[in-house]
């Protein structure tokens, strides 16, 4: 099992470095050979691992590979556990992720920086793997900080952009935050258990349900509060969550391939991944849990209006990514971590694919990524079509694709959930689930029916996309449409998450579900508020942006003052801007000027220099190098000596 | 005297020997002279490597030991050991010491032979402070080390350089001689100048506060901690790139084997008492001073800021100690705090270090430190932009590098001794990365900037040995940093051991 965990791991590292430092050498067909090799290798040995876990119930593996350091007792260690969790998360990734190298040779055929590019990708592969098979909190951390240098790189990917290299600076620094408290919560776990190996702490996890600890003021908090909320806040930064949403959209700077590999399938997910591999500490936290709970369904529903005034086909499909990512964060909350992970799953595919469709719309609109400007193209691209429609329908959650499973347990958990906060997130649940439909079918209608693009040139070029690209959107359109209605049994109601996660008794919001095979419940969800607030959505949208456009322009009039609101986000962009950005380099300059100049430098150090130098300009005049002016003194001196010895005595 | 325990004076006095042979050689052959030079400073190195693998981890006793009398009328001896301490500062010294030589090549026209004389000779002085056991001798080697450097900034230096040297070379000494005054005290006090002697020598509450302050002056000078930090900006930017290097990567590192070495374990009792104002003033360093490298516009100037910055942590770990042992509820974290600031001195070694010889890179060719003066240098120079993306993310402390495990272990350990302070320190992941990509941004990235940028050539050979080499290292010690700990491991315990127990 060693051996092919290992081969898992290394082989997209060395597709990297070969692709990357022997970039002239291998030329281009030689870098994405490598990469994709590399990559393929790792994804059916990780299918063949999930095989292993799912059917032959293979034991869990925890093993050290080796030491990293051993400090004042405390061991931190390069190891892997590996459970149906993480070969479920191994094999998400490394499927996806050869998806998208395939694609890639497509997409970035006439680009620079190719090699350069499958370098990237194949590195992220290695980075999120280490980052989901890790049995510690230190290599989660290594992880978590690769995958996000990655994605930094990959932002600027085009450097020369301006927007880009500041998006990707801006997407480090946000994600920095959150890593700020993630940092802090090891920190905490390192204190209190003395280790930071998972086993270690989960089992001991219990014996400090009541632990309190004093942040100053005298105030007591509980330590499983602290502990949960510090690295929820890592989380939140990964996972784009708000606050800390505001680098995600601009994350669509990048090459399309990695927005759909990292900004939506893979790297955003890790936040969810990890909350649910940490459920032994969370579920001892109702306040945590709370905390996850409404910020998850505020994110859901807020960043899904936004999508709807988009007119960039990637930040549509971004700001969807945030929604989605806000349920499964909710469905966390709610202590349905299985939910959440199978969201996650279904998400990954039907999203991934969504944006691989909108690469490929990208690719026949020469670049061109306003919708406004498209229009009609399932007449030029029909498997593009095709394949956007089915991604959309499970994104809605039409029933019977995946997507409506998945998000009709989140709800349905939510629903359930006694927590405080969560009667607020079950109506934004349901709403998203409106808005949802309202902005998928909105981007569909515009870009794929109506009237062909009305520039002329445009026209001319149009077609259907190239094998490489076509057959992974095919390949993903696959599990898009089936894996929902296949593996809710296990993943949700049976056995697979066993002995993965943790939940209480009291929190166990899935177990309240009645399920009785996933037919009853697809039944079932057709008589849910959930399936007529979808339909709504789609009806709506196709009446105001397909048969009635006019109707969107009144709208847009009427509710001018909305329409403006979610045109500039909320005003996350200028109020970071303004006063996180603005706010450090003023202090900057006033600490500098002020602090080191003027006082530091200026009256200390060469106040005292001048000090010392104004005394000397006086002392000088005593140094005539007159030899009657000594003499005089001497003579002087002499004579207040000899008349003070008289006059004493 | 053993052959094995003369490894010491070897260390010490083959560069200098180098140093003189390399003056003499003159400047008419300037290849001869350089060569000669990088001949020394490989063969020093090479001396020097026996510490490590002849160096027993299991013992905090001092090794390699050489101990003959110097001056008897004083007592003082020529006292030269190490520890777990202070030998992978010698082997830092040593291997840095190369690729300074190396970075100088081409660069320098003006007086080769002098050039490298002055870095041999220095290279052979700092290793004397490392391995000095005797307080005498410690002061001399300590002394001395300022000329070689005051030299370098004063001849090689920028324009700005007479300014720059006079307030390096006061700074530094105005804080030394409250360090022999201090020295002298305890050498009537013990009868003796042996370091370790101080070690055990009874000192009241007062004594030691005063001794601990005359340390603070000389150490926190050298480090530099805020605010006597001042002098740092300057003469970097003033220096040369060969001196900036040794500047940042080895001089500053004394300061903080001082602490370790003196303030520590002579005046334990101080040290608790005063661990607030040295804990005050490194997390100022780290906020503060993040700050002000926010907006600097010289690339010198920010990287010299982050330097103080990073030094911050190595105080903070150092210091954190007392609260920890102290708070009874934590029964470990000294340790690793304090092996975290040595982590992360050698770390910073490496990276400050590297991020100076980039600069330098970039100032050979455009003869401008000033950020706004470049812009999408990835274009023409791709493979020097990926070694600084590279060593920025270091800088920022990215888990993999060698910037992470310091700043992670102290991180760690102060959270031990209060909440606020692992938060104060933690901004460092905001800060540091804000100051250092933005850098990155203006310099590397973006549309070529101007005509000069246009024109530049990428790396040579020699530069990317240099930088390549210093990337291995960051890279090993960030992915593997065990052997580092295992060797200082059981002298930190000792030290550790020795300044919680009062000598009152």
């Amino acid at each position: 099992m060693q051996t092919i965990l290992l081969i898992i791991v290394l082989a997209p590292l060395l597709g990297a470095i070969v692709a990357g430092l022997l970039r002239n050498r291998v030329g281009r067909t030689g870098a994405h050979q490598v990469t994709i090799l590399g990559v393929g290798l790792s994804c059916v040995l990780s299918l063949y691992v999930l095989w292993q876990f799912a059917y032959q119930d293979a034991p869990v593996y925890n093993e050290t590979l080796y030491t990293w350091m051993v400090s004042d007792g405390l061991r931190m260690e390069i190891g892997f556990l590996v459970d149906n969790l993480t070969a479920m998360m191994m094999a998400v990734v490394t499927f996806v992720s050869l998806m998208v190298h395939i694609y890639t040779i497509g997409y970035m055929a006439h680009e620079e920086g190719y090699q350069r590019f499958f370098s990237y990708i194949a590195l992220f592969t290695f980075s999120m793997l280490m980052l989901v098979m890790s049995n510690n909190f230190l290599q989660l951390f290594f992880g978590w900080e690769a995958v996000g240098l990655v994605s930094y790189l990959l932002i600027g990917f085009y450097f020369k952009r301006e927007t880009a290299i500041f998006a990707n600076l801006k997407a480090f620094l946000v994600n920095r935050v959150g890593d700020f408290g993630f940092l802090l919560g090891i920190a905490a776990v390192a204190m209190y258990f003395g280790s930071l190996d998972y086993r270690e702490v989960f089992d001991r996890a219990p014996e400090f349900a009541s632990a309190t600890i004093n942040l100053g003021g005298g105030v007591e908090w509980s330590l499983m509060t602290v502990i949960c909320i510090l690295l929820f806040i890592g989380a939140m930064g990964k996972s784009a969550q708000m606050p800390l949403h505001v680098w995600l959209p601009d994350s669509m700077e990048g090459p399309t391939p990695i927005s759909a590999l990292i900004h939506a399938a893979t790297m955003v997910t890790a936040g969810i991944f990890m909350v649910a591999r940490m459920s032994p500490l969370y579920e001892l936290s109702e306040v945590a849990l709370s905390f996850i709970l409404v910020i998850g369904a505020t994110t859901a529903f807020m960043m899904g209006l936004i999508g709807i005034v988009q007119n960039d086909i990637k930040r549509v499909v971004a700001y969807s990514t945030l929604s989605q990512l806000g349920y499964m964060v909710a469905a966390l909350g709610a202590s349905a971590y299985a939910a959440g992970l199978f969201h996650l799953m279904t998400h990954a595919f039907f999203k991934a694919l969504l944006f691989l469709a909108a690469g490929s719309v990208i690719i026949g609109m020469h670049h061109d990524q306003d919708i406004r400007n498209m229009g009609g193209l399932r007449r030029y691209m029909p498997i593009t079509h095709w394949t956007a429609l089915l991604g959309t329908l499970a994104l809605i959650g039409f029933p019977g694709f995946s997507g409506f499973f998945s998000k009709d347990a989140i709800i349905e958990a939510v629903h359930y959930a006694q927590l405080p906060g969560a009667g607020y997130a079950y109506v934004l649940l349901l709403l998203g689930v409106f808005v949802t439909a309202l902005y998928s079918f909105r981007m569909y209608f515009i870009v794929f029916h109506g009237k062909g693009p009305r520039d002329e040139h445009a026209l001319a070029h149009l077609k259907e996309s190239p094998g490489v690209v076509t057959w992974p959107l095919i390949l993903l359109a696959i599990p898009s449409v089936f894996i929902g209605y296949l593996t809710i049994g296990p993943m949700l109601f049976g056995d697979f998450f066993d002995g993965v996660l943790t939940v209480s008794a009291v929190h166990d919001t899935l177990g309240q579900i009645h399920y009785e095979g996933a037919l009853a419940f697809l039944v079932h969800g057709m008589q849910t508020p959930p399936f007529w607030l979808a339909m709504a959505g789609l009806v709506t949208a196709w009446l105001v942006f397909s048969l009635q456009p006019k109707i969107a322009r009144t709208m847009g009039n009427t509710f001018g003052w909305l329409h403006f609101v979610l045109d500039r986000k909320y005003g996350f962009d200028e109020f970071n801007q303004a006063v996180f950005a603005g706010g450090s380099k003023l202090l900057g300059k006033v600490l500098w000027s002020v602090g080191d100049r003027t006082v530091i430098d200026g009256v200390m150090v060469n106040g005292s220099a001048h000090s010392v130098g104004r005394v000397a300009a006086v002392m000088r005049y005593l140094q005539t190098g007159m030899l009657y002016h000594y003499a005089m003194a001497i003579i002087i001196g002499l004579l207040v000596l000899l008349g003070w010895f008289v006059l004493r005595g | 005297m053993t052959a094995e325990a003369a490894i010491l004076s070897a260390t010490i006095w083959l560069p200098i020997l180098g140093g003189v042979i390399v003056l003499g050689s003159g400047d008419r052959t300037p290849q001869v002279t350089r060569r000669l030079a990088l001949g020394f400073a490989v063969l020093t190195f090479v001396v020097s490597l026996p510490l490590y693998f002849g160096f027993d981890p299991g013992t905090a006793e001092m090794q390699f030991v050489e101990k003959v009398p110097w001056i008897p009328a004083f007592d003082v001896h020529y006292y030269l050991g190490v520890d777990g301490i202070s030998m992978p500062l010698i082997l830092l010294t040593t291997f840095i010491s190369i690729l300074v030589v190396i970075a100088g090549w081409e660069v320098i026209q003006y007086k080769p032979s002098q050039y490298m004389a002055a870095f041999l000779i220095m290279e052979g002085l700092m290793i004397g402070v490392f391995c000095a056991l005797d307080a005498m001798l410690f002061y001399v080697f300590w002394e001395a080390m300022l000329i070689p450097m005051f030299i370098i900034i004063g001849v090689w230096g920028g324009p700005n350089r007479v300014y720059a040297t006079i307030k390096f070379f006061l700074y530094t000494f105005l804080g030394s001689v409250f360090m022999l005054v201090a020295l002298i005290y305890m050498y009537f006090q013990s009868g003796s100048m042996e370091i370790l002697a101080f070690h055990d020598l009874k000192l009241g509450l007062t004594e030691q506060i005063l001794i601990f302050m005359a340390f603070l002056l000389a150490f926190a000078v050298k480090v530099p901690m805020w605010p006597v930090h001042t002098w740092l900006p300057d003469a970097h930017v003033e220096a040369p790139t060969g001196g900036s290097v040794i500047l940042a990567a080895i001089m500053l590192k004394i300061g903080g084997y001082g602490f370790l070495r003196f303030s520590l374990p002579i005046t334990p009792d101080a040290s608790s008492e005063l661990d607030w104002l040295i804990i005050t003033m490194s997390l100022v360093a780290v906020v503060y001073i993040g700050f002000v490298a926010l907006v600097q516009q010289d690339m010198k100037k920010l990287i010299a800021y982050s330097s103080i910055a990073h030094m911050g942590f190595v105080t903070l770990g150092f210091f954190v100690v007392f609260i920890i042992t102290t708070r009874g509820d934590v029964d470990s974290g000294a340790v690793l705090g304090m092996q975290g600031g040595m982590v992360q001195m050698v770390s910073h070694g490496f990276i400050s270090a590297a991020l100076f010889l980039c600069v330098g890179v970039l100032y050979d060719r455009l003869h401008s430190r000033e950020i706004s003066d470049y812009g999408g240098v990835v274009n023409v120079m791709p493979w020097f932009a990926a070694f600084l993306v590279f060593f920025a993310m270091a800088n920022a402390g990215l888990p993999g590098t060698s910037g992470f495990v310091g700043e992670f272990m102290v991180i760690l350990a102060s959270f031990r001794a209060d909440f606020w302070f692992a938060f104060l320190a933690a901004t460092t992941l905001i800060i540091g990365a804000a100051y250092t990509l933005w850098m990155v941004k203006r310099v590397v990235f973006g549309e070529v900037g101007s005509d000069k940028v246009a024109v530049l050539e990428d790396i040579n050979r020699r530069e990317a040995l240099v930088l390549g080499t210093l990337a291995v290292a960051v890279l090993i010690l960030g992915v593997w940093p065990a052997p580092l700990i295992e060797v200082m491991d059981v002298s930190i315990e000792n030290l550790v051991r020795h300044i919680t127990v009062t000598k009152l």
